[in-house]
């Protein structure tokens, strides 16, 4: 059977790629978007190895919930990029710089 | 050990997409690479026993964030080039941070004995087989969490309605139809009743 270690092994090495990922794509908000899309991927693991692990569906409710927010933060995430790259001509993040942040 | 082999098998297809979506040159292979993602994450959900969340995974995102996502790559029209200078500048920070978060994460699951030659199902109470995993989260999110759920449809309206706004666009010179000004018009406005006097027949 599969351990509950062998899951968080997995889930953290998927989330050290996708960190990995923000790192190099710094340039390019399309995987930006991506990357954390696999972050919380990721933590969905962890959720449901626990839920699963403690025997406490709980768990699996709050990976629902994630869920629900990373679909509402990609079409929102995505929209902006369309108005963005429909006034810049250009998704490079460093091209976004108007308040000098 | 068959499901220990699929799990291993699983895990490396997921890992390998997970680098090609960082590391591909293409936004639409990262995409795409992106959907083997999930869908193999599903597969291991599976795996776990967590069936309905599988389903969940696949319906909502390969069905429709990454179909999404797929759009707007096509759509854009993006220079390739420019956004991928840097690469090896940034590539050996990345690896280094990943390396040293991957280390950190085994070095505190170890540390602690999380879950070590245990099996995943020792500490739950054996489970009725008759209840199938949709019933018990059904239970779950419409009884103890309903307002939580009542909530999470309001943030999604609330996400469609921005997204529409955001992405409205009011063309100038487009003729549209307006209802409440055809309704409301009177016939006064439209018919004109003239007075003349009889024309005579030549």
């Amino acid at each position: 059977m599969i351990t509950l270690q062998q899951m968080l092994f997995l889930s953290g090495a998927l989330f050290s790629i996708a960190v990995a990922g923000i790192f190099i794509n710094r340039k390019n908000i399309i995987l930006l978007l991506m990357c954390i899309e696999l972050l919380l991927l990721a933590a969905n693991f962890n959720f449901v190895a626990f839920s699963r692990y403690l025997g406490n569906i709980d768990g699996q409710v709050f990976v629902f919930f994630v869920l629900t927010v990373a679909a509402a933060e990609a079409a929102i995430g995505l929209a902006i990029l369309v108005v963005l790259f429909r006034e810049r001509k250009s998704i490079n993040v460093a091209d976004i710089s108007t308040l000098k942040g | 050990m068959l499901v220990q082999l699929l799990f291993y098998g699983f895990s490396l297809v997921l890992l390998a997409a997970a680098l090609g979506v960082i590391t591909l040159r293409n936004p639409v292979h990262s995409a795409l690479c992106l959907v083997l993602t999930f869908f193999t994450a599903a597969a291991i959900w599976l795996l776990v026993e967590a069936e309905f969340l599988a389903i969940v995974l696949v319906l909502v995102y390969v069905g429709a964030v990454m179909v999404l996502f797929l759009f707007v790559v096509m759509m854009l029209d993006i220079n390739l080039e420019e956004l991928r200078s840097g690469f090896t500048r940034h590539l050996a920070l990345g690896v280094a941070t990943a390396l040293v978060l991957f280390l950190e994460i085994v070095g505190v699951v170890v540390a602690r004995g999380v879950g070590s030659n245990m099996d995943m199902k020792a500490g739950m109470a054996p489970s009725d087989p008759q209840v199938s995993n949709a019933t018990e989260l059904g239970t779950a999110l419409y009884t103890k969490y309903i307002y939580p759920f009542e909530l999470a449809a309001v943030l999604l309206l609330v996400a469609i309605i921005a997204a529409i706004v955001l992405t409205m666009r009011h063309r100038k010179g487009l003729k549209v139809q307006d209802i409440g000004a055809q309704v409301a018009t009177q016939s006064a406005d439209r018919l004109k009743v003239l007075k003349m006097t009889a024309e005579k027949r030549e």
